[in-house]
């Protein structure tokens, strides 16, 4: 076992990443989470992805932290620190460190010999020993033992103790007691990698002012702060792996904003639904009935929800439905991300049914896009889609800062009040007075001129039972063309033009963006420059079809196996197949950039050659 | 469902109740159901019992599933807005509607397919979460859009019109509201308008979710002999447990009935519903013996009628909730929406 590293060769100041395996349940969360924030608070950019088992305790789990000086937060493929705690996965473990990187494990137990590596640094440090030496208690020994690692890495990456310090006085502030015995066992790590290895290694931090106006937050939370500040007031749900902690965040900003500061009482009614088809009802009465409702779920609740939605279509009541999307198909992988339900949302129920469906790309636009999603969904009468995923919705992101304007105001879309109906001969519920194909609607309680029975079935767009050919289909052409209304309302895609011309594009959506990004920019640095567009929302406008026009070779990159945002391309635009060549990553874990830039470079020098 | 608008007859002379509305006003589409249906009787005691309480229509949310039953709201109340949703998920929809508007009574149509098939979860949850809905089965052992197969509340032994026998068990959804921890549980016969009229008015002024199964005869699919849902079953086998009425809360109550026969529930706008027991074991605020009492006249092929269970004291969903008296959609968007000086307070944790 070699106590002095062998050096890296290249500089990795603030641009790592550090991976952690180790058993779930073990509490190593909280020493993972002070150590991204550690080096968010030194000033250096940094992202964090939790790969967790569907398992409470006992399982193996991985955490990565990815500093970056240049701010980009995809996976890259790299591994230069792999903390590996989980004897389990070891080899595992050892096999993933990029050459040059360093391995530490716990060397309180001999490790396996024949398992060994001559491109890497192993460091071995006594943790459990150490840790056992100077606390008692099975479970206090398991908890010290992560803030000894935490401890060990401060030491060898140069992360800041007295930042640490911080945030553990932070974290304990209702019990100060904790602080001295974690800052301890931080000592002890500390400690032992000063005197056993040089320190630092060359992947280590160096205070930066770049986190400045930054926020770390996972998309779940963002996204309920979005309809905390859009004013819903129901939230229905069914607990589900990944979109849980959206209702449990909305539940905390509800009992801190919106209890009655005297008498306590709820602005606010959370119901825990039996099952997803109550909640896809409770949403959908709640929106009857006026107040702006939501559901927070996953792919298998959505597939359950699916006959509401197409009754929410035809009946044209609004909705939200956020699907933080799984691994699929059926109950698939709960703990790994996928953008998997494109196909699913656009089209849910039977029928001919379509949605629109908004595609965040980091927290900071779940927030945005949450708001967005309510004014969508009352303006246009219907049911609307935020499409998370797992990745976005329960890692923390770093993104700027939230900003919202006091001026802003719910659009409730066209209702009637008691004074409208009042000047009114009849009121005729699936109307288009206006040519947008958006009729006008009234509440329950207003006045009984607005009365109207709400009905699946077959309706005439004065809102009575019909099986007439004609007044059928004026109905559902009509709504026709409140789906053109639609495309001009959503969130518009973003264009990220080049700064040379170039035949080549690449179309991307939702999370895939952070990989894409920095692909992009690595690529334009390799003598391939490309067109990006984000997708933000579906339908696709005019930009979308321009961009596919002005476009010889255009790159589809989405995390799922079978093309899906290609297919919808296809479907809803004017583009040949041929034009649009797949980049695909469905194995569960968030797409790494180096993957968009490996095959981006094979397919074009293929295309050169032919 | 109407395709035909029901002509408004009037005529000077016309009973009106306190509010100057007449039954007329109570009334809705024509209804399309077979003629003689048991639905058109319930839909009638609907029309009267809101006009005798005389509630707005305006007050109203009436809600439905699938099935013959969940056309009927189409057929009271057309000033009443009406929501016929997806088969068997009336109580979902009722829920969302109610969390938004606690204001408005919500009264939910259903039947023994939409409530004791399809929707049995929800039907189960409504109740559990004791939410503030009258809720009706319209309850005819029989699917009659789908022509004839038996529901889950046919009898064993039942004969179909063909003569096939069900040898399934029956759910008793009355039997089910009270093991679930219901707080109103009935049953009437949708021939019995003295009987259902109170229970109804009494269902819609109960704090929380009343349940009443009316026994609503299908004469085209389930009228026949050997159908334990029938007319004629029905009328020979009816047992009238407790007797249900509604007494205004202006109106002076007389205690004059024998001590140990009637009990008196307060209801929340401080009207009474007086209960007269008919046979005298019985005690309709005891959970065991409401059931035990149920299991015995099951056993004898009786149909044990009248306000069978209730407990007006149990705290109902929005109890539970915590959710604020003034409805949820008329709070100001400030009083919703926390501002930005709080996102940037709150932002101040994030970093």
């Amino acid at each position: 076992m070699p106590d002095k590293n062998d050096l890296q060769t290249v500089d990795r100041v603030n641009d790592f990443v550090i991976k952690i395996a180790t058993v779930n349940g073990t509490g190593s969360a909280s020493a993972n989470g002070l150590l991204m924030k550690a080096l968010f608070r030194m000033g250096i950019p940094v992202t964090g992805k939790n790969l967790f088992p569907s398992n409470i305790q006992g399982l193996p789990t991985w955490y990565e932290i990815r500093a970056s000086r240049d701010g980009y937060n995809a996976r890259t493929g790299r591994v230069d620190v792999m903390v590996a705690m989980n004897a389990q996965t070891y080899a595992k473990d050892l096999a993933e460190v990029s050459p040059g990187g360093v391995l530490i494990y716990d060397s309180t137990w001999p490790r396996e010999s024949q398992l060994q590596r001559d491109d890497i640094s192993v460091l071995g440090i006594p943790l459990a020993r150490m840790v056992n030496e100077n606390f008692d208690g099975a479970r206090i020994r398991t908890l010290m033992k992560n803030i000894a690692y935490v401890g060990a890495l401060c030491a060898l990456m140069n992360i800041d103790r007295d930042v640490v310090r911080g945030l553990l006085e932070e974290t304990f502030a209702a019990k100060p007691k904790l602080v001295k015995p974690n800052f301890s066992a931080v000592t002890l790590g500390y400690d032992h990698a000063r005197g056993h290895f040089d320190c630092p290694l060359p992947a280590r931090a160096a205070p930066m002012a770049a986190t400045h106006g930054k926020i770390l937050i996972e998309g779940n939370a963002a996204a309920a702060l979005g309809c905390l500040y859009a004013g819903a007031t129901v939230g229905a749900w069914y607990p589900i792996t990944p979109s849980t902690s959206l209702m449990d965040a909305f539940q905390g900003f509800c009992d801190k904003y919106r209890k009655d500061p005297e008498t306590g009482e709820n602005r606010f009614c959370i119901i825990q639904a039996e099952d997803e088809l109550a909640a896809a009802g409770m949403v959908v009465g709640a929106g009857w009935a006026g107040a702006r409702a939501f559901t927070p779920t996953s792919g298998p609740g959505i597939s359950l929800m699916s006959e509401f939605i197409g009754f929410a279509y035809y009946t044209e009541i609004p909705a939200v439905f956020f699907d933080i999307q799984r691994v699929g198909p059926s109950t698939g992988m709960p703990t790994r991300t996928q953008q998997c339900d494109l196909m699913l949302a656009a089209y849910a129920s039977h029928g001919d049914t379509r949605h629109p469906v908004l595609f965040p790309a980091e927290p900071k636009e779940c927030f945005e896009f949450a708001v967005d999603a309510f004014d969508l969904a009352e303006r246009l009468q219907t049911p609307v889609f935020v499409l998370s995923d797992l990745d976005i919705g329960m890692n923390d992101w770093m993104v700027d800062a939230f900003e919202w304007d006091d001026d802003y105001r719910p659009d409730r879309g066209k209702v009637l009040t008691d004074e409208d109906l009042a000047g009114m001969d009849q009121f005729h519920r699936f109307r288009d007075f206006d040519g947008d194909g958006i009729p006008y609607r009234t509440l329950p309680g207003s006045n009984r001129k607005g009365a109207y029975f709400v009905r699946g079935s077959g309706h005439n767009q004065y809102g009575g039972y019909t099986e007439d050919a004609d007044e059928y289909q004026q109905v559902v052409d009509r709504l026709k063309i409140k789906w053109q209304t639609a495309r001009t309302l959503v969130p518009e895609a973003v264009l990220q033009k080049s700064p040379s011309p170039t035949p080549i594009g690449i179309i991307a959506f939702g999370s895939s963006h952070g990989a894409c990004r920095e692909a992009i920019d690595r690529l334009a640095a390799n003598g391939y420059p490309v067109d990006y567009l984000r997708l933000r929302a579906f339908p696709f406008g005019d930009e979308v079809q321009a961009f596919l026009d002005g476009h010889h070779t255009i790159f589809v990159i989405e995390q799922n196996r079978d093309a899906q945002m290609r297919s919808l391309l296809l479907l809803e635009m004017r583009v040949e197949q041929q034009k649009l060549a797949s980049i695909l990553h469905y194995n569960g874990l968030p797409i790494p950039s180096d993957l968009i830039c490996e095959q981006v470079k094979t397919h074009l020098k293929r295309e050169a050659v032919a | 469902m109407s395709f035909i608008a029901k002509p408004k007859v009037s005529w000077s002379g016309q009973k009106q109740n306190s509010l100057g509305l007449t039954l007329g006003d109570y009334e809705g589409g024509l209804s399309t159901l077979c003629a003689g249906c048991g639905h058109d009787s319930i839909t009638a005691a609907l029309v009267q019992a809101f006009w005798e309480l005389a509630l707005q229509p305006e007050q109203v949310i009436k809600l439905s599933g699938i099935g013959c039953s969940s056309k009927t709201p189409a057929y009271f109340l057309s000033g009443s807005h009406g929501f016929n949703s997806v088969h068997g998920r009336m109580p979902s929809v009722a829920t969302g509607a109610h969390a938004a508007r606690r204001d408005l009574i919500a009264v939910g149509i259903s039947g023994d397919g939409d409530s004791l098939s399809i929707g049995f979860g929800q039907f189960g949850h409504a109740v559990r979460r004791n939410l503030n809905l009258l809720y009706i089965i319209e309850n005819n052992g029989v699917y009659g859009l789908t022509k004839g197969q038996f529901s889950a509340s046919a009898d064993p032994g039942s004969k179909a019109r063909k003569g096939a026998e069900n040898k399934n068990q029956a759910i008793d959804p009355v039997a089910t509201a009270i093991a679930l921890g219901g707080s109103f549980a009935a049953r009437s016969f949708s021939g019995d308008k003295n009987q259902l009229v109170p229970l109804i008015k009494a269902g819609l002024l109960h704090p929380g979710c009343a349940v009443i199964d009316v026994i609503s005869p299908c004469v085209t699919f389930n009228d026949h002999e050997g159908s334990t849902k029938s007319y004629a079953w029905t009328r020979q086998h009816l047992h009238a447990a407790v007797e249900a009425d509604y007494v205004p809360p202006a109106t002076e109550i007389e205690v004059d009935y024998a001590e140990g026969e009637g009990i008196d529930v307060e209801l929340h706008d401080g009207a009474l519903m007086r209960l007269e027991k008919l046979d005298p074991g019985y005690d309709a605020s005891n959970r065991a013996r409401a059931l035990g009492f149920l299991e015995d006249y099951r056993a004898a092929q009786k149909i044990v009628t009248g306000l069978l269970y209730i407990d007006n004291k149990l705290p109902t969903f929005h109890d539970i909730a915590g959710t604020a008296k003034q409805p949820l959609t008329r709070f100001e968007f400030e009083d919703l929406s926390p501002g930005a000086d709080a996102l940037a307070e709150l932002q101040k944790g994030l970093r």
